[in-house]
């Protein structure tokens, strides 16, 4: 059944900013759904308003709308496209929610916008917890098999008790009805708990009823990935087993591809259950996941939940086969079949099959609890890590091994180097690997190394005993290795079979990490690179999608071109992010485009970058120094290497600069040495010292007398900081001594290893990002972006405007002068990011990074110039004048001599303070400081300020809002900026609360305000609530609140935390006030409209070439 | 097992390619030497199915899977009374299984029912090998035997007889007939001749009410009839089908007769001889449990098990006329365009190449059972009618 005729246009929504459970994989999904539209002659319409993904580049969709992801703003895209159709299975629960209301409000109708891919019926059979109930009824059916958690409803604790013995005993979970968020439930494993949890659930529960369900903890889980077409023709994409089991959400599992331990008949039977629970649940088009629990002793299948929609989980499996499956389900979503569609990898077969791998796929989480040190960091059916690193080996040991090497965290890897424990610590260790967390696994080797047996880390862990028989076999390959009397070709090819790295080897046998590559190579120890092809060589692979294994033949096939190896940045985590993939691609891109043969090297399974389709050659391998040395090997027995990339990917590519160019890799671009005089303090400091730049005081310290000293020196409040971190991990401001001495106690791991850098802290003043290209005569200012907060919060935390709208022409002119003088004493070749503070007249520079920056797609995007495919063509020796000759950069100007009326970006990030809690159940703090904390960004782009702003808290965390209450509270040096904008607000029909400071003000001003107490003064006489209570209440709808310094930042961050956990949009600067007025203004007069990056662009060039 | 003797206590095998290419590796399952075919096998599940399939009779089976034997061997999951495979190659057989269904660990099995293997070899280089040489002749040599010249055991595979020409159906089928009741009512009876059939093929048919009689290959029309058949069933069976003179014979007398007539994999062979078609050696064989074929009367798409290195050369675009009247082909594998299946328009007979049967393998194609008994019941109703 060939294409369908009457789709013209199509209309994509996207996941919005990354945040923890959606995140890069949607902007693969979604790049590679909207080209394979745009392929196939449709006209393809884009919202999103993440700007760090590669689905928004202005090449990949015909209208590219950076607009809040609402209901409210893709009604307005639709009213002005009008699409033919809606395709909402590609951005998440976002694009699923936001189609799901559009059709309930009747817009699609109104529009005739045909949804396609999933039907609302199939969306809301596939998400209601009740009607899929029926689903798994009708399946069990129709087939035999399959069936929900078993449930009893009760009334009474007798009703309880009986309960229990039906369901067939403790553990059982109890769900109160009809309460808020799930409040009242739990696990109950004796009688005591089930009286306790169970009495104060019928006590909960409005209509006095429990749900009593059986536990399935410790159960065996899977997952299957399948797509339908409209043939009602069915495949099985792939099976994932978690190696974690039930109760640890799949996103924070470590997880196995294909499913290790089912015999065919139950295999089998999982995918009759899947094929029919699709058809069930009547996704016609496209793909869907659905998990299941097996009950280890009988086999008993319990059919957990299904997601009518490409997900996390397809992304992975895509990257594990090799079968692209948002690709497929965008043809099948418009009228194509399975078998019509060829199989990329082969180009003869077609996608009507299942792949069949001859390889294992092991996926590690990465999380950030040392970020959020309050968070309870126990992993439960709530998903907490912020990215992940795939693996692929020819076995379960050496893809483990590879990915916990690749999930680049200390102690993530198995160490052997110290002793074993004693047979004394094994049930201490037990009981501790019996709570599922970070690092489970490590603890689990530890119990086995103190002498567990394999049926004890079993109970303990319910991990399946084939697993843990993996890890025991790891640990005898450790022991054969630490026994040896020497490394043997033999030996050394068994370990590197299992997957032990050069560094791990190093470590047993007390060696250095080189020296062990050495003894391995001079005895011919080398991986070989087999390829991901879906069919287990059955078929011939035309996509090189490579994979190091420790086996016997390679399949790196020699090549003509100069190739160009780039580094990713590896699993996502917070301060590397998806933006550094975004370069990573676009030089992919631009140098393939110039000839290049383009090697990409990358172990993050979300990523565009690790898409087959991005560059001619994919190394899907950890980015460590052995791994990558050994790719540059085979590379080099190809044909030509015109050289490594390493300022694209963010610190975990810089990290390996310096030793990859020690062994000889040429590195292109910026110098590791360049790179290097950046990071370090002493040196940087000359450099400025030599162009007259002017630096906050700082110093160097190793010790706490030496930072004692430093600090006296300076001036409390200091800035500390370990050095070579990105995203400040580890970043406070410190106000006094005994302040500093605890953050030295605190970090001394981090201390131990690098020095500690004090700066000057910087009160009051404004921060300027700007990002430039450099070629060694010529300075390209990318973009200058103005911060919209204060200096002192982490830039990638901050809001930011690009034009920047205070700064004058001065401004930029000494802004130039310092890029420039700063780029040429370090010796840029490329990008370089510097971060000023402009504090009184005084242009002070916070920190330069020779490298792509976080905000380089976001620049890109606001200026229409493609920053980090030029950066990759100066590192290859182009110069400025070329690409501006080219069309590349444009043929005058650049990011700082933007014309008047260009439009305004606003940058604001997002935070995950809602997805963690305490130990107790409590939120987590808030407090936003110079350690990054965000996930992810939104970009809100306009021609006026105000409205950019607005669009970017809209995308960020909800409209403004245009009536309500305001809590309006500045310091003192605010008072009189905020008198007009809250004049304005009282126009607008707010009514004002304040504390009794501003309400003064206010009053004196003619505008009338509620005073309201504040927290330190708790709660009044009369039971009068604090503005955290009120916050808390819902009572509040907007919040005003700009830090008064140490004392009153606290009462602030209280506020703030509050205003999080209600999703109140809380404004901390008189700026992002008076930029919310003209918003609310805006919003108000109704004069919010929506424009495509391609209508921006043309008439910033044409603007450009006036 | 100490951690230091691990590596010095394998026993060393080697894998002997008629080419001359040789593999080297650990001796798995039972020690000493074999030889067969070598050809590769895709399933990701199902080894146990695999390894007591008796098509796989006098070949070496390569996994392309790496972990074998993770879920260990039960006793529900054989497809017949024995392990036929002449010898097993797979990278990483399992320490230890986990299944709660496993009696006993994979390679005790392969050891007690002397099966030589070898495991540890780059079964992916040895795949991409055959899939470019064709399937060959291989020897698998373990303990003394490995460490023997190579030129030696280069000869002993050279010396080993063709698959081309092998009439082995005769080696794995019943000698004896046997019946396996109806489950539920009866509503049918079929004779079922035995070229190497698999117990879930009978399972399949007693699931729908038949009853069935399974028969030697060397029956005879008598023999068939005798038991008094609604329909005829042609099992799969190794071998090359060229030499299946005695099969091709008996068939061809029922579909004179127009009794309702199934068959898979060998049995297709079988009917395409029948009809006057001739058969194939592929270069390697279809043999993995994910392959898409259409079914070119509704333009579905399966997802199905293969197991067959000989295919029939029929016709794909247009309907053939032969002795028993029209004939189309009804399925094609949508990867090589390989003939699946046929059907006769004018008499009550279809076959196909694959395994709807599926063990292992999916259950895409179970429909295909269905259609036995709708044809049965057609023919029924109308010598009723009649």
């Amino acid at each position: 059944m060939p294409k369908r005729t009457d789709i013209q246009s199509v209309l994509v929504i996207g996941s919005g900013p990354i945040v923890i459970g959606q995140a890069a994989e949607f902007d693969y999904s979604g790049t590679q759904a909207c080209r394979v539209l745009k392929a196939e002659g449709l006209r393809v319409i884009l919202v999103n308003s993440n700007p760090a993904t590669i689905m928004t580049d202005p090449e990949i969709a015909d209208a590219t709308y950076i607009e809040p992801i609402t209901p409210e703003y893709v009604e307005k895209i639709i009213a002005k496209e009008r699409p033919d159709a809606l395709l909402p299975t590609l951005g998440g629960q976002t694009a699923l929610n936001t189609a799901i209301a559009l059709h309930e409000s009747g817009t699609l109708a109104a529009h005739g916008v045909e949804l396609i891919g999933a039907s609302v019926e199939a969306i809301a059979k596939g998400e209601d917890r009740e009607k899929f109930k029926g689903v798994v009824e009708a399946v069990r059916q129709a087939t035999g098999h399959g069936e929900s958690a078993r449930s009893v409803i009760c009334h009474s604790m007798d009703d309880v008790l009986a309960g229990v013995t039906e369901l067939g005993g403790y553990p059982v979970v109890v769900r109160p009805s009809f309460t808020m968020g799930g409040a009242g439930s739990g696990f109950a494993h004796d009688e005591d708990e089930l009286r306790r949890i169970a009495g104060q659930g019928l006590a909960l529960s409005p209509t006095t009823e429990v749900l009593l369900e059986e536990s399935i903890l410790g159960w065996k889980e899977y997952e299957l990935e399948l797509m339908r077409d409209r043939n009602d023709n069915v495949v099985v994409v792939c099976s994932i087993e978690n190696l974690d089991p039930m109760g640890v959400h799949t996103g924070d599992s470590i997880t196995v591809a294909p499913a290790m331990t089912l015999t065919d008949r139950e295999y089998q039977i999982l995918r009759d259950i899947g094929i029919a629970v699709i058809r069930e649940v009547g996704v016609d088009t496209g793909g869907c996941n659905i998990q299941f629990a097996v009950d280890p002793d009988d086999g008993r299948i319990v059919v957990i939940e299904m997601n009518p929609r490409v997900s996390r989980s397809s992304a992975l499996a895509s990257k594990a086969t090799g079968f692209p499956i948002a690709k497929i389900a965008a043809r099948l979503a418009i009228g194509y079949t399975l078998d019509e569609i060829p199989n990329d990898i082969t180009e003869e077969t077609p996608a009507s099959f299942e792949p069949t791998l001859d390889y294992v796929v092991v996926k590690v989480p990465r999380f950030a609890f040392e970020k959020f040190p309050a968070a309870d960091s126990s992993l439960t059916t709530t998903m907490k890590s912020v990215g992940e690193a795939m693996a692929i080996g020819r076995n379960f040991t050496e893809a483990l091994q590879k990915a916990l090497r690749s999930v680049e965290k200390k102690g993530a890897p198995f160490d052997f180097s110290g002793a074993p424990g004693t047979p004394e610590e094994v049930p201490g260790l037990l009981a501790t690997a019996a709570v599922p967390t970070d690092g489970r696994l490590g603890t689990v080797m530890a119990a086995i190394r103190a002498g567990a047996t394999p049926e004890q880390v079993f109970e303990a862990t319910r991990i399946d005993p084939w697993f843990v028989d993996q890890l025991f076999l790891i640990r005898e390959v450790a022991d054969e290795l630490a026994a040896a009397e020497q490394l043997t070709a033999e030996l050394l090819a068994e370990a590197k079979r299992h997957g032990f790295s050069d560094a791990q080897i190093a470590g047993i046998r007390d060696l250095r990490e080189d020296v062990v590559r050495e003894v391995r190579h001079a005895l011919g120890v080398r991986p070989v690179y087999k390829t991901v092809d879906t069919c287990a060589a059955e078929f011939a692979a035309r996509t090189p999608y490579l994979y190091s294994s420790y086996d016997e033949e390679t399949e790196v096939t020699p090549r003509e071109r100069p190739a160009v190896i780039i580094l990713g940045s590896g699993p996502n985590r917070i301060g590397q992010g998806i933006e550094f993939d975004y370069s990573c691609v676009h030089a992919c891109f631009a140098l393939s485009e110039a000839g290049y043969e383009t090697v990409m090297v990358n172990c993050n399974p979300e990523t565009v970058s690790t898409d087959y389709d991005t560059s001619d050659r994919l190394y899907f391998e950890p980015l460590t120094l052995e791994d990558v040395l050994e790719i540059v090997h085979a590379e080099s027995q190809a044909g030509p290497i015109a050289g490594v990339i390493v300022q694209l990917g963010g610190q975990t590519p810089l990290g390996l600069a310096q030793a990859l160019k020690d062994n000889g890799v040429p590195i292109v671009g910026t110098s590791p040495e360049a790179i290097n005089l950046a990071e370090e303090r002493g040196a940087f400091g000359r450099v400025l010292a030599e162009a007259g730049l002017p630096a906050p005081k700082y110093g160097t310290a190793f010790s706490f007398d030496e930072a004692k000293a430093i600090a006296a020196g300076i001036g409390y409040p200091v800035m500390v900081r370990p050095s070579y971190v990105l995203g400040g991990r580890g970043m406070r401001i410190v106000y006094d001594e005994p302040s500093l001495a605890e953050y030295l106690a605190q970090h001394a791991g981090l201390v131990s290893e690098h020095p500690v850098l004090i700066d000057r802290f910087l009160d009051d003043a404004i921060e300027i990002d700007v990002d430039a290209l450099y070629d060694g005569t010529e300075l390209y200012l990318g973009g200058v972006m103005e911060h919209i907060e204060e200096a002192g919060i982490h830039s990638g935390d901050s809001a930011c405007a690009l034009p920047p709208i205070t700064l004058g022409g001065h401004d930029i002119k000494r802004l130039r002068a310092s890029t420039e003088a700063i780029a040429a004493g370090v010796g840029v070749r490329g990008l370089i990011n510097i971060q000023f503070a402009l504090a009184g007249d005084i242009l002070y520079v916070l920190e330069a990074n020779p490298r792509a920056s976080r905000t380089v797609p976001f620049t890109s995007k606001a200026t229409a110039v493609p920053l980090a495919k030029a950066a990759a063509r100066i590192s290859l020796g182009a110069t400025i004048a070329e690409l501006r000759a080219e069309g590349m950069l444009p043929a005058h100007g650049d990011g700082g001599t933007l014309p008047l009326d260009a439009p305004i970006s606003v940058k604001e990030a997002v935070m995950p303070w809602s997805r963690f809690r305490d130990v107790h159940g409590r939120g987590v703090d808030t407090v936003l400081g110079p350690e990054m904390r965000s996930t992810g960004e939104v970009m809100g782009i306009d021609s006026a300020f105000g409205t950019a702003y607005a669009k970017s808290q809209a995308g960020a965390y909800g409209a403004l809002p245009t009536k309500g209450r305001a809590f309006v509270s500045v310091a003192n040096r605010d008072k009189r900026a905020m008198i007009f904008p809250a004049r304005a607000l009282v126009e607008h029909g707010f009514e004002l609360l304040a504390t009794s400071g501003t309400a003064e003000v206010l009053k004196r001003n003619g505008i009338h305000a509620t005073v309201v107490r504040k927290q330190i003064e708790g709660e009044g006489p009369n039971g009068e609530p604090t503005i955290v209570q009120l916050i808390h209440e819902g009572q509040v709808d907007l919040i005003v609140n700009t830090p008064y310094g140490t004392g009153g930042r606290l009462d602030g961050y209280d506020i703030r935390t509050a205003a999080v956990a209600r999703g109140i949009p809380c404004l901390t600067t008189v700026q992002a006030l008076a930029a919310a007025v003209q918003g609310i203004d805006a919003l108000t007069r109704g004069e919010v409209g929506v424009r495509a990056l391609q209508e921006h662009a043309s008439q910033l060039v044409e603007a450009r070439n006036r | 097992m100490t951690a230091t003797t691990r590596t010095a206590e394998r026993t060393p095998a080697v894998l002997v390619l008629e080419d001359g290419r040789t593999f080297r590796g650990q001796a798995y399952g039972a020690r000493g030497e074999t030889v067969g075919e070598a050809v590769f096998s895709t399933g990701m599940t199902g080894y146990q199915e695999t390894l007591t399939d008796p098509s796989y009779h006098r070949q070496l089976v390569v996994m392309t899977a790496p972990h074998i034997g993770n879920t260990g061997v039960n006793d529900e999951d054989p497809e017949s009374r024995r392990i036929w495979v002449a010898g097993y190659v797979v990278r990483d057989p399992a320490r230890r299984h986990s299944n709660w269904r496993a009696r006993r660990s994979l390679e005790d099995e392969l050891t007690a029912q002397g099966v030589v293997g070898i495991s540890g070899v780059d079964t992916r280089a040895l795949t991409r090998h055959l899939r470019e040489r064709g399937a060959m002749r291989a020897g698998i040599f373990s303990g003394a035997e490995a460490a023997a010249d190579e030129a030696a055991l280069l000869a002993r595979v050279r010396s080993a007889p063709q698959m081309a020409g092998a009439d082995l159906a005769p080696e794995v089928a019943t000698t004896e007939p046997y019946v396996v009741p109806a489950i539920g009512e009866k509503r049918f009876t079929v004779a079922a001749v035995d070229l190497g059939i698999k117990g879930m093929t009978p399972h399949r048919m007693a699931q729908r009410g038949i009853e069935v009689h399974v028969l030697p290959a060397t029956a005879t029309l008598e023999d068939v009839y005798a038991v008094a058949p609604d329909g005829v069933f042609f099992s799969n069976g190794p071998g090359d089908p060229a030499t299946a003179d005695h099969a091709v014979a008996l068939m061809r007398g029922v579909l004179e007769r127009s009794t309702p007539l199934f068959g898979i994999c060998f049995g297709n062979q079988i009917l395409g001889r029948a009809l006057g078609f001739g058969t194939f050696k592929l270069k390697y064989g279809h043999r993995g449990i994910n392959q898409p074929v259409k079914d070119l009367t509704t333009g579905k798409v399966e997802v199905t098990a293969h197991n067959h290195g000989f295919a029939v050369d029929a016709p794909l675009d247009r309907v053939s006329d032969t002795p028993y009247g029209r004939v189309e082909v009804s399925h094609v594998c949508l990867n090589d365009d390989v003939v699946e299946g046929l059907r006769l328009l004018d008499r009550p007979a279809f076959s196909v190449q694959y395994h709807p049967e599926a063990a292992a393998g999916p259950h895409d194609a179970a429909y295909l059972f269905d259609r036995f008994t709708s044809l049965m019941n057609t023919v029924l109703m109308e010598g009723q009618r009649a």
